[in-house]
């Protein structure tokens, strides 16, 4: 299929259609309003289909959880506060082995916070975000190409291994338009998950739950999930290097930051200056076996992030003591430019001696 | 012949001597059967005393969030039309903390069937003043009587949907009494029966006895659904625009 040129939040739309998406259900919030509106004039009146824009996020995240129940391809998406009050349904969805794609084109926060671009949810998106033990696969985008690709490969790895994927944009990379090749048609023959709730017909009757009176049942549920996430974090890391081969400074960026960041790095090189990137694909999994390797080649890292420096931390653990952390953020909702990170970056260079 | 209904599971019901849930439990089993319905139907429970209801009710089951059975109820639906979907809920569950949830599905005429258990206390919790709590009522957290000018009025949420467009078919019935468990039966299948002729919205609100958070016998209970309950929650049809005849 030749390009389109669409907007992110759209983009997201059309590749849910096309992985057979059948259900989706959302709640207005700045900035990810294209997504529901386009689900309502292209998914709405799709046979088989389901759109409803509900009352509230936390209703919209339920009724989720009851597609994913009766076996279909199932998603809601929202922004930052909308994303806090999805968190009750995450967990239910983690802890009863439900597959759902969960999209957040964050915004500026904490609180009400600002409708403009940030990465503040990356803890919230990592550690679960929800109540108990359970992890989601974060997937984070850079490009609109790239919303539209993870956005088809949240659908397979929430049914690979049934449980919610995350798909973290920002509100910069939904609302931007950009040129993008859907790379799948639509399925005519919508799929239904084994294991889905339609009635007992020539079958005994099934249960989804997890409440139980026997702390060792739900801890052998816990130590399920502990399993397949063990299996996530071997099988599914993905990540993105950019000109790290001779780099003296390796910068580590997400999303859209890594857009920016990629933009700094062009300045540097012409400036002569060995920086490269790398860009974790998979925010969760992380990277960090491969982040630990290039620590034996590069000594200095600078984390940037459009927060306070949250996955810093995941840095912080990947790297053992291995090299030197330096982190740049702005958090608020604040868009850094390319020559704002450049500046940071040969500053640190000319500090450092790596020319 | 009087025999267990087949959608009903051979297990021994955990709840309390004179609890109302084992008594609607089976009934609602008994129109399953009737309604030729184990096939096609998929329950909802709430967390509470009666989150157990799957290991009674022999039809596909998932539990739900606090509040959210009209929600969950609404996904299963949207994504698979030909099922019977019902939702089992206490007052906290439907009438507090899932209010929005409720209206909500009843506003847009979800073909679903809530079964709305009402008891006037959070069960399961130990007796908690819930928002059907009768006024004076002495309960854990109104240990002095419910006093409207402090915890305001027992809500009635059946009279509220009974406002709402897409809700065709409100009843309140109790189970206190052979002739009241025989008329939950009848509202069940005529609750079930809406669904099925894909009319809107339905629900059944039923009065239930909760003796041991009620600190009374279980005749005494049955007793102050008759003497106090009904007063506040009267019994009857309070929406009927399915123009269907009542068949017995």
């Amino acid at each position: 299929m030749a390009k389109v040129l669409m907007d992110g939040n759209s983009a997201i739309g059309e590749a849910a259609i096309r992985a057979g998406c059948q259900c989706y259900f959302g709640y207005p919030i700045t900035p990810q309003n294209e997504l529901t509106e386009y689900m309502a004039a292209h998914l709405s009146r799709r046979k088989g289909c389901s759109f409803v824009q509900a009352e509230s996020e936390i209703s919209a995240i339920n009724m989720v959880y009851g597609a994913s129940l009766a076996g279909v391809r199932a998603m809601t998406s929202s922004s930052s506060p909308g994303i806090s009050l999805k968190q009750e349904g995450i967990s239910y969805l983690a802890a009863c082995e439900l597959p759902a794609v969960i999209v957040n084109m964050s915004r500026g926060g904490p609180g009400l916070g600002s409708i403009v671009a940030s990465q503040s949810d990356y803890f919230q998106a990592t550690r679960g975000g929800g109540h108990g033990d359970y992890r989601t696969i974060v997937l984070a985008p850079s490009s609109v190409q790239e919303l539209a690709d993870l956005t088809h490969r949240a659908f397979d790895l929430a049914d690979k291994y049934q449980i919610p994927v995350v798909v973290l944009g920002d509100g910069m990379l939904g609302q931007m338009k950009e040129p993008v090749e859907f790379k799948h048609e639509a399925p005519e023959e919508l799929p239904v998950r084994s294991r889905a709730l339609r009635g007992a017909k020539n079958r005994p009757s099934r249960i989804i739950k997890t409440f139980t009176s026997k702390p060792t049942e739900l801890e052998e549920i816990n130590w399920s999930l502990y399993r397949r996430y063990q299996l996530i974090k071997k099988e599914e890391v993905t990540y993105e290097t950019f000109l790290v081969e001779d780099a003296e400074l390796v910068i580590v960026a997400f999303g859209i930051a890594a857009r920016i960041a990629k933009g700094a790095i062009k300045n540097a090189r012409a400036d002569g200056l060995k920086v490269g990137m790398l860009r974790p694909i998979t925010l969760w999994p992380f990277p960090s076996a491969e982040l630990g390797e290039l620590a034996d080649r590069t000594k200095n890292f600078l984390v940037f992030e459009m927060n306070m420096g949250q996955m810093l931390e995941d840095v912080q653990l990947a790297l053992e003591g291995k090299g030197e952390i330096f982190f740049y953020g702005r958090p608020g909702g604040v868009i850094p430019t390319p020559s704002e990170v450049f500046r940071v970056a040969s500053r640190l260079c000319y500090q450092k001696g790596l020319k | 012949m009087y025999t267990r209904p087949k959608s009903l599971k051979m297990a021994r019901f955990h709840y309390c001597p004179g609890c109302g849930h084992s008594i609607i439990h089976r009934v609602m089993c008994e129109v399953i059967d009737e309604m030729d319905l184990q096939d096609k139907a998929i329950g909802i429970p709430p967390p509470g005393c009666s989150v157990f209801a799957y290991h009674y009710f022999d039809v596909d089951m998932a539990e739900s969030a606090h509040g959210r059975g009209a929600s969950v109820a609404t996904g299963i639906k949207r994504a698979y039309p030909q099922a019977i979907v019902f939702t089992y809920q206490g007052d906290g569950d439907l009438a507090a903390i899932g209010t929005g949830e409720t209206l909500h599905a009843a506003n847009r005429g979800e073909r679903i069937t809530a079964i709305f258990i009402n008891n006037a206390v959070y069960g399961m919790t130990g007796g908690q003043m819930a928002p059907t709590t009768l006024l004076d009522q002495q309960t854990t957290t109104t240990p002095y009587g419910r006093d409207a000018r402090i915890e305001g009025y027992p809500i009635k949420m059946s009279e509220i949907l009974a406002l709402i467009k897409g809700a065709v078919y409100i009843e309140r019935t109790a189970v206190n009494s052979p002739a009241n468990i025989r008329k939950t039966k009848k509202a069940i299948r005529k609750a079930f029966q809406t669904q099925i002729d894909d009319l809107g919205f339905s629900l059944v609100e039923i009065l239930s006895p909760c003796p041991t958070n009620w600190r009374m016998s279980p005749v005494e209970a049955w007793q102050w659904i008759d003497k106090e309950m009904t007063k506040e929650f009267p019994l009857g049809v309070i929406k009927d625009i399915t123009g269907k005849e009542d068949a017995d």
